[in-house]
């Protein structure tokens, strides 16, 4: 395969996964709004950290209010990571690999794109917003579905999904880097119910409820919350679980080489070092220190990755 | 219907219905206007959910655009086709010839057949190709004949395609949403398929293959970029082929052989299917700002150790100047009379075709020698005094860049239109596939539609459509 087409196949998943990602933390902001309980221009606010899009945010806009920062994260094009942009650039990414994917995967994110055009072609007003979000979750996942059902489980393959799980781990560690304070025992007075918002917000921005309800019934708290985001292997959105699927298409596509490439060595170390403890040395190490290593150790990872599948010259 | 001058490909000259029209026709009697209105926007559709697009020029962000498709299908009977087929090889052979005599011995020039000039001093003449043997001695790998029709059996080659002739995709798109907007058509009517030319194309190309290659050889696509024009066809055609498409940036010169770099190191490649112009495929040997192409591959190609598809230099045989030469090119390589009739064409580097030209510009159509894609002519007949008098000042400063040819009076085939069936005029483009000792033919080929009434420019980028195009079974 190209370098070339290896850097497209692994954008164009990423810029996928982060406009799924994007229209999840808006749907959970928006509802944290709507029930009032917390600040509502704060949580955009966090809302836009989360998303990686406040430093943007900021330099075109004096304050954060609702509307402004819905604007930016669903259609500004000065932002390159607003859902708009995002699935242009997946699309964008698509046509430069177009020989790579299949004709289904290729029609599903040119519909998606379409789709995204349309309805996000001028200011979603507050009634459609959770019509336009779901429609453009719905998009993305057919995306992935026809990846799923059409693709030949090759390098093409693994290129997809190393680019998924890495944009996923990192914004699950996004998420969890802006709402550290919610979890750490020291602040939470148990029960309260700005406490329960905030865990479930958490929950829902990696879509993530019904698996914890599932997992700990009415009874988990931070503590558990923290250790499901990061090292349950069953939930597929924990860091955990994103770096062992990492590690697995890296060693696929280098199954034909007798010794390890340094991405696999890194991601080894990501996954010995830091997602091997529980939960409790993680408080004791301090869970916001913890979230920030693994976040720029998953930067590392991408730079190791580009370089050592030739993505550029 | 009335009787008219132009011939129509369904309904003739005298209003009664053309044999090879005949199922069709029938068909189309029986629809209901509506649910074919409605199947002509599920076909808009189609093109526009698979992308089938093409970037125009000179916009601030690079735009795509669908070119208009009609849902009448341009059909033409198996002795049509067969006779006209036998006069694209012939012409496709002779140019092949043409080309290896101009960059060897060039013996039409000693014979007094083709004046000096007309190649010494042509800027589609190559000097780098002097001597050079393409692998398998075949220079146009891919040729695209272009042709229009006037009566019958009256055809004329309008412009011959020996660069990197392009609409293929649109030929095939164009039937693909045809079986799937009407399939009962196509078990009513037998129609000669033209789906395989991907899996022909990459036979032929990996029959050209240099001796260097070993085993089943490396083919790939050579594309400017996504930006493009024509990057969906690059695309469309790797994909079809199962090929890679590589861009400049992604090829060096490795070992003397051009190489891919690939995620596992670089990979030489045997055949480049280049849709790259000439000019910017070797920044080392050609235009130096070239970002575009490979530097060094000119020297691999000297060297016999890459096939370059079409070879470098082919724009001799399709200029415009040298298409008034092609009866005598097809008489000199082949010893047989052309089958094809060339458009008469007055070359206004001659002084008397140039005074001939200035006193008719209201009858003629002039082209630019260099020209394409429709742009920088003249159509005399539809032209204002304001155009003839600007192309008449442009003539007397530079008469040997225009050629001048009489006003066709071009075919028409019905497009579906709110009136019903409606006559617009056409033009066809088969595809040729050129290797060692085989020349193919695809029974078939682009029909460009002119969508206004009346117009004969044919163009997408000024406006025309596209046609299936049905060769039958006779």
């Amino acid at each position: 395969m190209l370098g070339k087409t290896a850097n497209g196949l692994f954008w164009m998943s990423r810029y996928l996964e982060r406009a799924e990602n994007t229209a999840r933390l808006i749907e959970t902001g928006q509802r944290i709004g709507l029930t009032r309980l917390g600040n509502s221009d704060e949580e955009w606010v966090s809302v836009l950290q989360s998303a990686g899009a406040l430093t943007g945010f900021q330099a075109s806009h004096n304050t954060v209010t609702k509307d402004a920062a819905l604007n930016w994260l669903l259609r500004d094009r000065d932002n390159s990571s607003s859902i708009q942009s995002c699935i242009s650039a997946a699309r964008q990414n698509a046509r430069l690999v177009r020989t790579a994917i299949t004709g289904e995967v290729w029609e599903a994110i040119n519909a998606t794109y379409m789709m995204s055009k349309d309805t996000l072609g001028r200011k979603v007003i507050e009634r459609d917003l959770p019509a336009v979000l779901r429609t453009i979750r719905q998009n993305t996942a057919l995306v992935r579905g026809m990846v799923n059902g059409t693709m030949l489980r090759n390098d093409i393959y693994d290129f997809l999904r190393i680019g998924t799980f890495l944009e996923r781990a990192d914004n699950t560690a996004r998420i969890l880097d802006v709402k550290y304070y919610v979890l750490l025992p020291s602040v939470s007075a148990v029960g309260s119910s700005i406490d329960n918002v905030q865990w479930e917000s958490i929950l829902r921005s990696v879509s993530a409820r019904g698996g914890f309800r599932m997992e700990y019934g009415a009874e988990g708290g931070p503590q558990e919350i923290a250790h499901f985001l990061i090292f349950d292997k069953r939930m597929p959105r924990s860091l955990a679980f994103c770096v062992s699927k990492l590690k697995d298409n890296l060693r696929y596509l280098n199954a034909r080489v007798s010794k390890p490439c340094d991405s696999q060595k890194l991601v080894a170390h990501i996954e010995t070092n830091y997602l091997s403890h529980d939960i409790a040395e993680v408080f004791d190490y301090g869970l916001h220190e913890f979230i920030q290593k693994t976040l720029s150790l998953l930067a590392d990872l991408a730079r190791q990755i580009e370089q050592d599948f030739r993505f550029y010259e | 219907m009335t009787t008219t001058d132009i011939f129509d490909e369904m309904w003739g000259t005298d209003g009664a219905l053309r044999e090879p029209y005949r199922d069709f026709h029938s068909w189309f009697d029986q629809e209901d206007p509506a649910r074919l209105r409605a199947k002509q926007r599920d076909a808009d559709e189609l093109f526009r959910l698979t992308g089938i697009t093409f970037n125009v020029y000179g916009k601030a962000e690079a735009e795509e655009r669908l070119i208009p498709f009609d849902i009448i299908p341009r059909i033409i009977s198996g002795a049509e086709w067969y006779r006209l087929s036998r006069g694209i090889e012939q012409r496709v052979r002779a140019i092949n010839a043409f080309l290896h005599d101009i960059y060897h011995k060039q013996e039409i020039v000693k014979a007094g057949r083709i004046p000096e000039k007309m190649i010494s001093h042509n800027d589609a003449f190559l000097p780098h190709m002097i001597g050079v043997e393409p692998p398998g001695g075949v220079y146009t790998h891919i040729v695209g004949i272009d042709l229009v029709r006037t009566g019958p059996g009256e055809f004329f080659v309008l412009e011959d395609n020996a660069r990197t002739p392009s609409g293929v995709s649109y030929m095939l798109e164009n039937r693909e949403t045809m079986l799937q907007m009407f399939p009962e058509l196509f078990s009513q009517n037998r129609v000669q398929s033209v789906q395989n030319y991907p899996a022909n194309l990459r036979r032929s190309l990996a029959a050209c293959a240099p001796e260097s290659a070993s085993g089943d050889p490396v083919v790939a696509v050579l594309t400017p970029g996504i930006y493009n024009s024509a990057y969906f066809e690059h695309a469309f055609l790797a994909d079809q082929m199962g090929v890679e498409l590589v861009e400049g940036h992604d090829l060096r010169v490795v070992d003397g052989r051009v190489a891919m770099r690939t995620t596992c190191g670089y990979k030489p490649i045997d055949v480049l299917y280049r849709r790259v112009d000439d000019d910017f495929l070797d920044p080392l040997n050609f235009n130096p700002e070239s970002a575009l192409g490979v530097p060094g591959i000119m020297d691999v190609y000297r060297a016999g150790n890459i096939t370059v598809a079409n070879a470098p230099g082919t724009g001799i045989a399709d200029d415009k100047a040298i298409y008034s030469y092609m009866p005598e090119i097809v008489e000199f390589y082949t010893g047989e009379r052309p089958l094809l009739k060339n458009v008469q064409t007055w070359r206004c580097s001659e002084p008397e075709a140039l005074a001939y030209v200035l006193d008719n510009l209201e009858e003629l159509v002039v082209k630019e020698v260099h020209g394409s894609g429709g742009y920088g002519m003249l159509i005399g007949p539809t032209a204002s005094k304001k155009d003839i008098a600007a192309f008449r000042r442009k003539l007397n400063a530079r008469p040997g860049n225009y050629i001048a040819q009489p006003t066709l009076s071009l075919s028409t085939v019905p497009i579906f239109s709110r009136a019903g069936l409606s006559p617009r005029h056409v033009d066809l483009r088969p595809f040729v596939l050129v290797s060692p000792g085989k020349i193919h033919v695809t029974p078939g080929g682009l029909t460009r539609v002119a969508l206004k009434k009346g117009s004969l420019v044919v163009n997408s980028s000024q406006g025309g459509g596209t046609k299936d195009t049905w060769v039958l079974e006779d």
